[in-house]
């Protein structure tokens, strides 16, 4: 579905020449949902956007079902850490989620369904007419949620979208995404810097190394796909999931790197 | 406390008109130079009742509407473009900067050369003082467009056109409104002032023709209602301005979540 190949990325300024991502390779599975862990600062931002078509890469490729993106792809779409900056504030709720649908040639009262439907699915139906500066945070970000899932992507990319928000909203947004994806089957991509947050959402983690950036290591995360804040949070394979990926982060942040085959925790 | 203000406000202006009334009537300057409040009213009922003042107000507002639409649409425009074009901005900095310092009035003559007394000659200096208020707001408002929203309406696919509706516009029209409001007032001072030195029909010329003709009150009541008309016009810009930007953080102030 999604193939990362040997991307590297180098910005070039000012007499500067910083290596954000060595080389990466991996995938992701129709239908999976994958969270990308990694220390801070590791260039899973420039990772992201390269893979949204934002950034062109160095060398390298990603492809997207087999075609190599250049552009943005349609298909893809993406959910950013700043929902104040995303959404736009002269534009009402409705209107912020109907904006890529314009794009797209579909019909008046098709548009209208899916953005009633896009509202309902993120419980903000009856906040259409408002203005996203009068939501809360939380609530800005179910918009930008509502908006990507509106456009009806097969590929959903999200860059840390709940760094900014307070850890109470944090379950309930970590829940809703866990919920439209088994829900919508739509394959997801998860960037965080949070490892309990990675864990408990993905079905496999995906743990990057310190700048230059490689694959640490990919982890099948075995807990049931039915999951709740309150008893996958405590159960015994949870901390040892959590815990490995942990040590994983700390042993990329010293530089000792093991990169390349899954593993799996005994 | 509104209230309040309004209450202050009127018992000032009172005081201010009583003055002008006193200072004359008491001797302390010349009432044939600077007549008491109460003959420049008389003067401006009396004008009020005259067409060829209406026909002139109706020349200085269609100069000043005129000029400044032409102004406001070529700034707009030529805003968008220089800053949506590469390298055009870098190019044209110069030469904007060499233009825009250029006093409207320094082009008195060339109008005069080019169209005489004409409404042509009023619109040269209007809109040459009012294009450059627009152009640099245009310009500022276009490079605060946020790197986030861009990159979220290329994400989704957005066209070059349907970010610059969508993204670009709404982003500058802060920028351009307050561009607007100061054009509109600048445009007025250059109307008044064209048909003053040019003799262009219109307000200006009226006021000309008063001081020559020694009808000093009538001179006064028409540059009250210059002061008016300039009064309205920036209430009426502030109201505009606060209708489009409704949204907008200067507008909407703090909103309790």
């Amino acid at each position: 579905m999604l193939d990362v190949r040997g991307l590297k990325k180098v910005y070039e300024g000012s007499g500067r020449r910083v290596e954000a991502v060595r080389d990466l390779t991996f995938t992701v599975d129709a239908g999976e949902l994958v969270c990308l862990v990694g220390p801070s600062g590791c260039g899973k931002t420039t990772l992201l956007r390269c893979m949204g078509g934002l950034l062109t890469p160095t060398s390298g490729e990603v492809l997207l079902e087999g075609r190599k993106v250049s552009g943005p792809p349609p298909g893809m779409a993406f959910v950013f850490q700043e929902y104040g900056r995303s959404l736009f504030p002269w534009m009402r709720v409705g209107e912020n989620v109907e904006l890529p649908l314009k794009q797209k040639d579909l019909s008046k009262a098709r548009r209208r369904e899916l953005v009633r439907d896009a509202l309902e699915s993120v419980g903000l139906a009856d906040a259409v007419t408002a203005y996203p500066w009068q939501l809360s945070g939380g609530m800005q970000q179910r918009v930008a949620i509502a908006r990507a899932l509106a456009y009806e992507p097969r590929v959903l990319l999200m860059d840390e979208p709940f760094a900014a928000v307070d850890a109470q909203t944090r379950a309930d947004l970590e829940d809703l995404v866990r919920g439209l994806w088994r829900e919508r089957g739509i394959t997801i991509l998860f960037v965080t810097h949070d490892i309990d947050e990675a864990v408990y959402l993905g079905e496999r983690v995906i743990v990057l190394s310190a700048s230059p950036t490689v694959v640490q290591e990919q982890l099948k995360v075995d807990l049931p796909a039915g999951r709740d804040q309150l008893h996958t949070r405590v159960d015994p394979r949870f901390a040892e999931l959590r815990t490995h990926v942990y040590e994983q982060i700390q042993a990329a942040k010293r530089g000792v790197g093991q990169p390349g085959p899954k593993s799996s925790v005994e | 406390m509104r209230g309040e203000n309004v209450a202050l406000g009127a018992a000032g202006l009172a005081a201010f008109l009583a003055l002008g009334e006193a200072v004359p009537r008491l001797g302390l300057v010349k009432e044939a130079y600077f007549p008491p409040t109460s003959r420049i009213a008389e003067a401006l009922a009396d004008e009020v009742t005259d067409p060829a003042f209406w026909s002139a107000l109706g020349d200085t507002l269609t100069g000043w509407a005129l000029g400044l639409a032409i102004a406001v649409c070529a700034g707009v425009v030529a805003g968008v473009v220089v800053s949506v074009v590469p390298y055009l901005r870098e190019a044209t900095a110069s030469t904007i900067e060499f233009l825009r310092p250029i006093p409207s009035v320094a082009l008195i003559p060339l109008a005069v050369l080019l169209y005489g007394t004409e409404l042509k000659s009023v619109l040269l200096l209007v809109v040459y003082a009012s294009f450059w208020q627009v152009l640099i707001q245009t310009l500022y408002g276009v490079q605060d467009v946020d790197p986030i929203a861009e990159e979220t309406a290329r994400s989704y696919g957005l066209g070059t056109w349907a970010r610059v509706r969508h993204v670009l516009w709404p982003t500058a029209l802060p920028y351009v409104m307050t561009g607007v409001r100061l054009a509109a007032a600048v445009a007025l001072i250059l109307a008044i002032t064209a048909e003053l030195v040019i003799g262009a029909p219109g307000l200006g010329r009226q006021i000309a023709v008063a001081q020559t003709s020694q009808a000093v009150p009538e001179m006064y009541a028409l540059i009250v209602v210059a002061g008016l008309l300039g009064l309205l016009i920036n209430v009426g810009a502030r109201t505009v301005e606060r209708r489009a930007l409704a949204w907008h953080q200067s507008v909407r102030g703090e909103v309790a979540v």
